[in-house]
């Protein structure tokens, strides 16, 4: 079986969760004695040809330097086109988010993003959750698939080195109009909140319901000498700045100890705050996915909860 | 110009999800449903478009028989019509053989844009209106945190990258693109808006209008399980003031945070 793993290059470097992809790729190759092809557009990369896959193709072209998802599809098509593999990896980047359904439509061949899990066992298994990882389900395919895998699902540190064949490839985009024009990236100004280096936090979910809430969670925080973190919707319905936000589209943190309140625990939530050394959550729901990585869960009304937790620590540090 | 809201009836967040007996899907009798979260915001920006530019705002969804609220409930808000695709004998495709169908019908219309949440809460596929670019042949911007129209040709949208950063693209229309939750604030629907509701027009798509030779599914559900844990969670019961003492008790003595 012939796999191909799309690199993305992020400047300079090469994007961790496309490797964690390669480190899948190998470890399916392994089990079926398949093959690995690395593409990674741009500059040749050296680095790329330190691993122990098959080839890597390196896709010259200025058009390729930055980012566009109508030359990316084009050159991604021409080159699966010509060798045919069973199984395209990538990365579940943003960037992968945008132009790879486009690439799918373009080829008839489906793509199941956010995997958690490949395997060979009589055929491919993808696994994916649904339901905000309420419910995990086993895909199999007819035919070639494109797949996306989450973060964390292989782990960069068991990618075996070697040596790959490196080959330059070319492709022809004189044919694409480009309708799309991404500009230059850029961060908003940055606020004073950086919850990268905290000891202790104190992250507010859905689950505190309405704005005049907030206060329950602030006074724990406080007492606490906590920062404040929260999940996307409270930041969506501008409870709180985007700085206090934790995950993939916020800040990634791992304090000694991070107090999740009313949190569901959404993947998206959760790549930026499993590292925690120690993780508390408070929800009602038994069912939410932030037990699957709690250290100590709490099933109940962080209403009932949460303002004694305040109480008895005041009372502990007089 | 003429807008098209992809919507989608999904549980409500605080319903349970549980598996059915023979582990083919989730329990459906106990199940709130609601629109998609990221789809009341893409409804919103196609509306705020369409008070800015004129136009028109079709609210679009294929589903259960209860799905229809979505729509009512965007002609409430002020979209112009309702398109409802029933999912009877449709329900069971994966997203690019969706797509196939959503392009058959949707060809004709000629939108300039199409704007759909970025993800559904329950398949979570991310990818119907992308697949639908491509199909259509519009342009597309996935995770969109705001508009700007340019001009008759062209939007510019900014487009959320990881780790707080940011990217205004610019786009010819027509265009698909898909809105992350949290770029405007959805409006409530009027008393007024709900009189008028009932005046307008939805359409229930003809399914056997549908050509169906070129839509097959490749993608085959195996098994539908509950997640393993990852960790091992203690879990403390008892009333309120027990389970706040030993929660403290935990940080002050194990964790040590103080």
């Amino acid at each position: 079986m012939e796999i191909l793993v799309f690199i993305q290059r992020d400047n300079h470097t090469l994007n961790r969760n496309s490797l964690e992809a390669l480190t899948g790729a190998q470890q399916i190759a392994k089990s079926i004695n398949g093959q690995v092809t690395a593409v990674c557009f741009g500059d040749p990369h050296e680095v790329i040809a330190g691993y122990d896959i098959h080839q890597v193709l390196c896709v010259h072209d200025q058009k390729l330097e930055s980012y566009n998802p109508l030359l990316f599809c084009e050159a991604a098509a021409q080159i699966i086109s010509r060798i045919h593999p069973e199984l395209i990896l990538f990365g579940h980047t943003y960037q992968t988010r945008d132009w790879v359904p486009r690439l799918s439509a373009r080829l008839n061949i489906p793509f199941v993003s956010d995997c958690i899990a490949i395997q060979h066992s009589d055929g491919l298994v993808l696994t994916r959750q649904i339901h905000q990882g309420k419910i995990n389900t086993d895909l199999s395919i007819a035919g070639p698939v494109l797949a996306s895998v989450q973060s964390g699902a292989f782990r960069l540190d068991s990618l075996v080195a070697g040596k790959a064949d490196l080959q330059n490839v070319s492709v022809d985009l004189s044919q694409v109009i480009c309708t799309v024009r991404p500009g230059e990236k850029f961060q908003e100004s940055k606020g004073s909140v950086d919850l990268s280096r905290a000891k202790v936090i104190v992250s507010i979910g859905r689950g505190i319901g309405k704005e005049e809430n907030m206060s329950i969670a602030k006074a724990l925080a406080d007492v606490m000498d906590a920062e404040l973190g929260s999940s996307r919707p409270v930041v969506d319905y501008g409870w709180l700045p985007h700085e206090h936000q934790v995950g993939s589209s916020g800040q990634t943190v791992a304090p000694k100890l991070y107090l999740a309140l009313g949190i569901s625990g959404a993947i998206q939530h959760q790549v930026g705050m499993k590292s925690s050394a120690n993780i508390i959550a408070i929800n009602k729901d038994s069912n939410a996915p932030i037990f699957e990585i709690a250290d100590i869960g709490v099933i109940a009304d962080l209403f009932d909860i949460v303002p004694k937790i305040t109480e008895k620590i005041r009372a502990f540090k007089r | 110009m003429k807008i098209c809201v992809l919507m989608k009836q999904v549980p409500d967040n605080d319903s349970a999800i549980v598996l059915s007996n023979d582990g083919s899907g989730i329990k459906l009798d106990d199940i709130t449903w609601c629109t998609n979260e990221s789809d009341t915001y893409a409804l919103e920006e196609a509306l705020l478009i369409k008070e800015a530019q004129g136009g028109e705002v079709v609210a679009c969804t294929l589903g259960r028989e209860s799905s229809q609220q979505v729509i009512k409930d965007a002609l409430a808000k002020g979209a112009d019509r309702g398109l409802y695709i029933p999912d009877d004998g449709l329900d069971n495709y994966d997203i690019l053989a969706t797509a196939k169908i959503f392009s058959q019908i949707l060809k004709d219309e000629n939108f300039h844009l199409i704007l759909s949440g970025l993800q559904s809460n329950d398949s979570g596929n991310s990818q119907l209106g992308l697949l639908l670019a491509e199909m259509l042949q519009m342009s597309h911007a996935a995770l969109v945190m705001g508009t700007e129209i340019v001009n008759e040709n062209q939007i510019r949208v900014k487009q959320e990258l990881e780790g707080g950063w940011f990217q205004w693209t610019e786009l010819d229309l027509p265009a698909s693109i898909t809105i992350q939750s949290g770029l405007n604030k959805p409006r409530y629907a009027s008393l007024r808006g709900i009189m008028m509701m009932k005046k307008k027009p939805i359409e229930i798509f003809d399914k056997s209008r549908i050509d169906r030779t070129a839509i097959e599914n490749k993608i085959f559900l195996e098994k539908m399980y509950i997640p393993n844990k990852i960790k091992e969670t203690t879990f403390i019961e008892g009333t309120p003031d027990e389970i706040a003492d030993k929660l403290v008790d935990i940080m002050i003595n194990e964790i040590k945070v103080f």
